[in-house]
């Protein structure tokens, strides 16, 4: 129970950090509505690909917008545990006796609030340009959840980084290198059977890809609900396997201070 | 209250600290006193369990560190030398945050937090974000911290490092009413040596890694007989020219030549440096100026290290420990 009060202390932390950056707040809240907008016309005709199923792209978009906004403002979480390893704030977390993973759990806390402020957001800009989500409110639900797990792993790996690397360039490097090609590698712009096959052979060990199944699958009409839960019991389990990394990584950093 | 016994630890090539020891005893100051680079800070992380030695043990507050870590961390508050405050909160919510990890809840913590806002004079600023804190500020919230949850030791890991003349003199004054009011055991690194004269009651002197000498500063200051002539020379000299100049002048001990810096030691100081000046001039080794005082700790450390504390600082000298080690 202390752990637990402790993360949510630690969350609450981070989300004042967070409230007291009004231009990071807005751009938080903006993008994923460029992104859906953006994508949105930019490939509109890809409808018209022969074998394309459905009549509009936006609709077959959305949740892959959902799903990329928070695999993307994941990976810098660890940002924010640079920034208290530079500042002394670590250690000195480091030596309360709070055990290691409300650090961890905290800061994941305050990211899959973010994520889920910014899900809700592409949700009702989609309902205002006529998306329809035909698996109804516990679909959108579902949705969601799958992208706040796969959020909460690349948090995790992101602190993990942080933690053995110490270094901005390194997290910045790693999480640009990782966001695009793990996006594309996806069915998030592109229906399945329209990707070469070796493409959708590494889209089905790919996590952004589950979210991304999973997601889509909540937002048909008549859900086969099986599907989704697998892929969101797959996400927790790599969320939980992260989260585990993640708190291991302190004691990586402490044998170096 | 603590006990440090052989404890070791590198970092790679570099020997941080090689069989470290001391005691400190309930209720009073201990100062660890050496230059940048000497061990102090690494022998902090290794007593507030931090860091792990390599070899060696130690107990705080009763309890062992490699062994029981949340037990000492129970009881012990640290204030390490890169401040941990969270510039983008404010001093109350820094408070509370520190004290909630340290298992205060409810009423108990907001009356500790008040207090502490109100003994460390923030009371004004405790709505405003650390960010626009004056360093003597900032320092007081650290310690303010490290006292939350009424530690039985305090580890205070160079405070006044950075801060103005006039800011550390307050800051000494608040230390010394720490250890005087509420009988906290202190352990405090410092390279200043007046702090360390100041508030340690007793003091032990790191060079390399090691402790070189131990005692009460006055202790440790009669240690060395006589006085301490200083003369600073015109130009640098070679060690042996200068030894072959003073070698016959008597009551004169303890010759080191650095650069342009001559320290020795003499029986009566006043007598003796009519007798160096006379023997340097007969050498042709102009002289710039001549000091003699009552030895200091600065002197202490000249003695034990067999260096002066301004070239143990340089970086050329300086084990590569670095600030943040």
């Amino acid at each position: 129970m202390t752990a637990i009060s402790d993360s949510w202390a630690l969350t609450v932390r981070d989300l004042l950090r967070l409230w007291r950056q009004p231009w990071f707040i807005f751009i938080v809240l903006v993008q994923p509505v460029i992104w859906l907008l953006l994508f949105g016309e930019l490939f509109q005709r890809v409808v018209d690909i022969p074998g394309f199923e459905g009549g509009d792209y936006k609709q077959y978009l959305v949740p892959g917008v959902l799903v990329m906004t928070a695999f993307f403002s994941s990976g810098w979480n660890g940002m924010s545990t640079i920034e208290d390893l530079e500042r002394g704030v670590t250690d000195r977390l480091l030596v309360t006796p709070a055990p290691r993973w409300p650090l961890i759990v905290g800061r994941l806390g305050q990211n899959m609030v973010q994520a889920l402020i910014q899900s809700l957001v592409i949700v009702a800009m989609a309902l205002a340009i006529g998306v329809s989500f035909d698996g109804g409110p516990l679909g959108v639900a579902a949705l969601v959840l799958a992208a706040l797990l796969l959020g909460t792993a690349f948090a995790a790996l992101s602190n993990a980084l942080a933690l053995v690397a110490r270094q901005e360039e390194t997290l910045i490097g790693a999480v640009t290198f990782l966001q695009l090609p793990l996006t594309f590698l996806s069915t998030a712009f592109m229906q399945r059977d329209l990707v070469p096959g070796w493409v959708a052979t590494v889209a089905d060990y790919n996590p952004v890809n589950w979210a991304v199944e999973a997601g889509r699958e909540a937002c048909r009409s008549g859900v086969d609900w099986a599907t989704v839960a697998g892929y969101c019991g797959l996400l927790a389990a790599f969320a939980i396997a992260c989260t585990v990394l993640a708190t291991r990584a302190f004691a990586a950093y402490q044998a170096q201070v | 209250m603590i006990e440090a016994s052989e404890l070791r630890k590198g970092y790679g090539e570099v020997q941080a600290i090689d069989g470290l020891s001391f005691a400190v005893a309930p209720g009073t100051i201990f100062g660890l006193l050496g230059p940048n680079g000497a061990g102090k800070s690494t022998t902090v992380k290794v007593l507030t369990t931090l860091a792990r030695p390599d070899a060696g043990s130690a107990r705080v507050a009763g309890h062992d560190v490699l062994r029981e870590p949340a037990n000492v961390r129970r009881r012990i508050g640290v204030v390490a030398q890169r401040s941990g405050v969270d510039r983008d909160l404010t001093g109350r919510e820094n408070l509370r945050l520190q004290g909630h990890l340290q298992g205060l809840r409810g009423r108990a913590l907001d009356d500790r937090v008040d207090h502490l806002l109100e003994r460390f004079g923030l009371a004004d600023a405790a709505r405003r974000v650390a960010r626009t804190y004056s360093g003597g500020m900032q320092r007081r919230l650290d310690i303010a911290m490290g006292l939350v949850h009424r530690p039985e030791v305090l580890f205070l890991d160079e405070p006044t490092t950075g801060l103005d003349p006039d800011v550390r003199a307050t800051m000494w004054q608040e230390i010394g009413r720490l250890q005087a009011d509420e009988g906290l055991t202190i352990l405090l690194t410092t390279h200043y040596m007046e702090e360390a004269d100041r508030l340690a009651s007793q003091v032990a002197i790191v060079d390399r890694g090691r402790v070189v000498a131990r005692g009460t500063p006055t202790e440790l200051k009669a240690s060395l007989d006589g006085d301490a002539v200083h003369v600073e020379l015109e130009a640098a000299s070679r060690n042996g020219d200068i030894q072959d100049a003073l070698r016959d002048v008597a009551g004169l001990s303890e010759v080191l030549v650095e650069g342009r810096a001559l320290h020795a030691r003499a029986a009566d100081g006043a007598r003796a440096v009519p007798a160096v000046l006379a023997a340097l001039d007969a050498h042709s080794v102009p002289v710039a100026t001549v000091t003699v005082a009552r030895p200091s700790l600065d002197d202490v450390y000249l003695r034990y290290a067999g260096r002066s504390f301004a070239s143990a600082e340089r970086p050329d000298n300086r084990q590569n420990e670095g600030d943040d080690k």
